[in-house]
């Protein structure tokens, strides 16, 4: 229960009981001290039910300051802390550690690595901004023309329910960081910007999905998607990304939406 | 250092920030400096709705609206100004349709509307359906929605930008906000940005607790500035636990579930609402029923092998409200405590929320020197200020209100004010305390760890200030508080470099967090009442003839240790007497 271990950074705080000691293998790149990449590992105690956002806190905190990575809301809504865990995209603070443990009792090795596709500022943490700029060339708000009415537009359930699935994105990355073809090709607009063009493109009120659908149609458009559904995969909030991209795509092919 | 000029900055981007740069972008050349990118903030966990007299499914209107804000603030709100937010309500939410927010709709289209805590028709009688809303999102729909106008209007955004001070330059008048400091988290360089107005928004620092709904970024900083530079704080001992926060983790679970039908209960199934609220329930306001659960747990009567918390029943609501309304909250039980809402009661308890106090203001968003006179030039809106509209404990939903209601008048204001007048002079050396206090946290001056005083400073603030407070617990909290302040003189930081030190990044939001922390307890030590969010069990009755007033706190001297002052500022009253608050 009061087990201490001594690390490089003082004495470590209590174990709780329950604790079992995980192995913490994580990709580390500060290009300000290193010539490459390498790999850290950690041996670290944590609860079942410790979320690996937990588990980045406890090195960060109690062995190794240095480890860098973005965080904020911890309950998987705020999108900061994307990454690779055990080989596939997902935000930390929505991973517990009893769903990654070894089956009878063995030791336990969780892998984390950056995202994948954009430049690496220093461990964890990526550049987004090649990912935002995608974002924000797809005309990502409401377009209408004409005079506004005085009190709301009037837009059926059904009609609203039509877009719901892509108003849940958060920008976290994961999907387009999935992406084979934005891996090879970052030109590529990706999943995330496809994923809120469907959203305005889809909205009743909305009168710009020509606009867009003609950005998306240029050769780093819709085209590139591949269907290979690693987007769907990766998708924290469970929005059908790879169904919203064929949707776009038949808009393009049948002109209407 | 880089040396930018701009007519408005504005620090923070959530809500209130976003909300007051569309007004300022349009009119001003604007920069926003935001700790997150701006997709991050916090207003994106917001989830029950935006309240605004629509009147759209049930008969209401802006007057009952205001009523419900003022007692639902145990009549320490501002009167004038909760009109203005309640009236100006039905704007903001049609504004923020038009810019393109997918509202949940009626079955004729229109926005679709809610019950929510404390909300009422004709002053008290039932609840009424005000709240508008998308799914248990509504929050992550403003924030998106706001992000959306940003890039359609070009907003200039400095991402990852933390502000570390602002400019004051002394003139005949009093101070002048001149610009802001920025410290560049890629970088680690110093950016001074000369501004003729700096708009504060932000948020709050619900950091300050173990226990809380608030993001790990939530630190106060904005507060933590101004009370740096000597300006007052305003009402800070009265900060908000909401009821339902998933038991030991603190995870927000939107009261709109109750505004829904959800209902809480003990242990023994009883819904013990029914004793503390006869007329509301369930929909009581937050304070009323955060202190009626931890009740329930005092006296034995909580659920769950320790007994430590109480029941939110949504298993009534079938599967269908439960995935169409309130999805997230649903996945988050699912996700976080393996409890499946659907079929089986979720295990919850009050989790720090909310800070009813912060910066003073007046309605347009002015940041208040004292009592009487502003720092003209600064503004600030959000959680991060005090307009009051808040008072004593603030209803749901009226923060999204808040953020978008004063957001805008902030985001106005500063931009007239800038047209209207010429760039002061930056006060001589204006980044040399960013400096200093950046250097000062680099080197070596002790064996302290961040992580060990923030987790101490968090376990002392649950413990001693958090729904119930006394004499002794809120002075075993200012003892504990004041030691670790000075420990925090002896901190290090393992990270020494330049390129995206969180470490250092850390250890100044701890500063803050300190500095907060305490002008919380010494307000609620000084305030011998109960009212609204701060709950005396050595005074449990409210005290009208010595209490109904603003409390406002000063820091006297620079140092992190330095007193703090306090004074009172009279409450603004219209046409609402003070009646005792029954639900």
């Amino acid at each position: 229960m009061t087990a201490t271990v001594e690390g490089a950074r003082g004495t470590q705080p209590p174990v709780p009981d329950g604790a079992v000691t995980v192995t913490v293998k994580i990709r580390r790149f500060n290009p300000e001290v290193d010539d490459e990449p390498r790999w850290d590992t950690f041996d670290i105690p944590a609860l079942p039910s410790d979320r690996v956002l937990n588990l980045l806190h406890y090195i960060k905190w109690y062995v190794d300051g240095t480890l860098t990575f973005r965080r904020s809301c911890a309950h998987g809504i705020c999108g900061s802390d994307a990454m690779r865990i055990n080989g596939v995209n997902r935000l930390a603070c929505k991973v517990l550690l009893k769903d990654l443990l070894s089956a009878g009792g063995k030791p336990t090795t969780i892998t984390i690595e950056p995202i994948k596709g954009l430049p690496v500022n220093k461990d964890l943490l990526v550049d987004m901004e090649p990912f935002f700029e995608a974002f924000r060339a797809v005309k990502p708000y409401l377009i209408t023309y004409g005079n506004e009415p005085t009190r709301e537009r009037i837009q059926s359930a059904a009609d609203r329910e039509r877009f719901d699935d892509t108003t849940k994105c958060i920008l976290c990355a994961c999907c387009t960081t999935s992406c084979p073809v934005y891996w090879t090709e970052g030109s590529y607009f990706g999943p995330a910007a496809i994923v809120n063009a469907h959203r305005f493109i889809f909205d009743s009120r909305d009168e710009g999905a020509e606009e867009r659908l003609d950005i998306l149609n240029d050769i780093d458009g819709v085209w590139r998607c591949r269907t290979t559904f690693n987007c769907t995969d990766a998708c924290p909030r469970g929005i059908q990304v790879t169904k919203a991209i064929q949707e776009v795509k038949r808009a393009l092919l049948f002109k209407r939406v | 250092m880089q040396f930018h000029k701009y007519d408005v900055v504005i620090i923070g981007a959530g809500g209130a920030g976003m909300r007051a740069a569309i007004e300022s972008g349009q009119r001003a050349r604007t920069a926003v400096l935001t700790k997150l990118y701006p997709t991050r903030s916090h207003t994106g966990a917001a989830q029950g709705g935006m309240c605004a007299a629509l009147a759209n499914v049930e008969e209401d209107n802006w007057e009952w609206h205001t009523f419900d804000t003022i007692k639902g603030g145990d009549y320490l709100v501002d009167q004038d100004a909760a009109e203005i937010m309640a009236k100006e309500a039905i704007d903001a939410v049609l504004d923020l349709e038009k810019m393109g927010l997918p509202f949940n709709r009626t079955p004729e289209g229109k926005i679709d509307q809610r019950r929510f805590g404390g909300h009422t028709r004709n002053h008290g009688e039932a609840a009424v359906r005000r709240a508008c809303y998308a799914a248990d999102r509504t929050g992550h729909m403003i924030l998106q929605t706001l992000y959306q106008n940003c890039v359609k209007h070009g907003i200039e955004f400095f991402n990852e930008f933390y502000v570390l001070d602002i400019c004051l330059t002394e003139t005949e008048d009093g101070p002048v906000c001149t610009g802001a400091v920025a410290y560049e988290l890629a970088t680690g360089e110093i950016h001074v940005f000369q501004a003729k107005s700096v708009v504060f928004a932000t948020g709050g620092f619900g950091k300050v607790f173990k226990t809380t709904s608030n993001a790990h970024t939530l630190t106060g900083d904005g507060m933590g500035i101004v009370f740096r530079k000597g300006l007052p704080l305003e009402d800070m001992e009265f900060y908000q636990f909401h009821p339902t926060g998933l038991a030991g983790l603190g995870i927000l679970l939107t009261e709109g579930a109750r505004g829904e039908g959800a209902i809480l209960r003990n242990a023994s199934g009883e819904r013990f609402m029914e004793r503390y609220a006869p007329t509301i329930k369930d929909l009581a306001p937050r304070d009323i029923v955060a202190r009626s659960m931890a009740l329930e747990v005092l006296e034995g009567r909580g659920a769950g092998p320790n007994k430590d918390y109480v029941l939110l029943d949504c298993t009534h609501l079938g599967a269908e409200v439960l995935e169409t309304k309130l999805p997230d909250i649903t996945e988050f039980a699912r996700t976080y405590l393996a409890v499946d809402p659907v079929v089986e009661p979720v295990p919850v308890y009050p989790t720090a929320h909310y800070a009813m106090g912060g910066i003073p203001t007046n309605v347009h968003g002015e940041v208040l020197r004292d009592n009487e006179n502003v720092v003209p030039g600064l503004y600030a809106a959000g959680e991060c200020a005090c307009v009051s509209v808040h008072g004593a404990n603030r209803l749901g939903t009226n923060s999204l209100l808040d953020i978008n209601v004063f957001g805008r008048r902030a985001g106005i204001a500063a931009a007239e004010y800038a047209l209207a007048h010429e760039h002061v002079d930056l006060p001589e050396s204006p980044a040399a305390a960013v400096e200093a206090q950046v250097a000062l946290v680099l080197s070596e001056h002790g064996h302290e760890r961040v992580a060990d005083i923030r987790t101490e400073l968090q376990a002392t603030m649950d413990a001693n200030a958090s729904v119930y407070r006394t004499e002794d617990t809120l002075k075993q909290a200012l003892h504990d508080v004041q030691a670790l302040k000075e420990r925090y003189a002896r901190i290090s930081v393992q990270d020494k470099g330049k390129r995206f030190n969180t470490d250092l990044l850390e250890a100044v939001e701890l500063g803050f967090l300190l500095e907060l922390a305490e002008v919380l307890v010494v307000g609620a030590l000084a305030r011998k009442e109960s009212r609204g969010g701060h709950a005396r069990e050595d005074y449990p009755n409210r005290d009208d003839t010595n209490f109904m007033r603003h409390s406002m706190f000063y820091k006297q001297g620079t140092d992190l240790a330095a007193d703090i002052r306090l004074d009172y500022k009279p409450v603004t009253f219209t046409r609402y007497k003070p009646m005792e608050r029954k639900y």
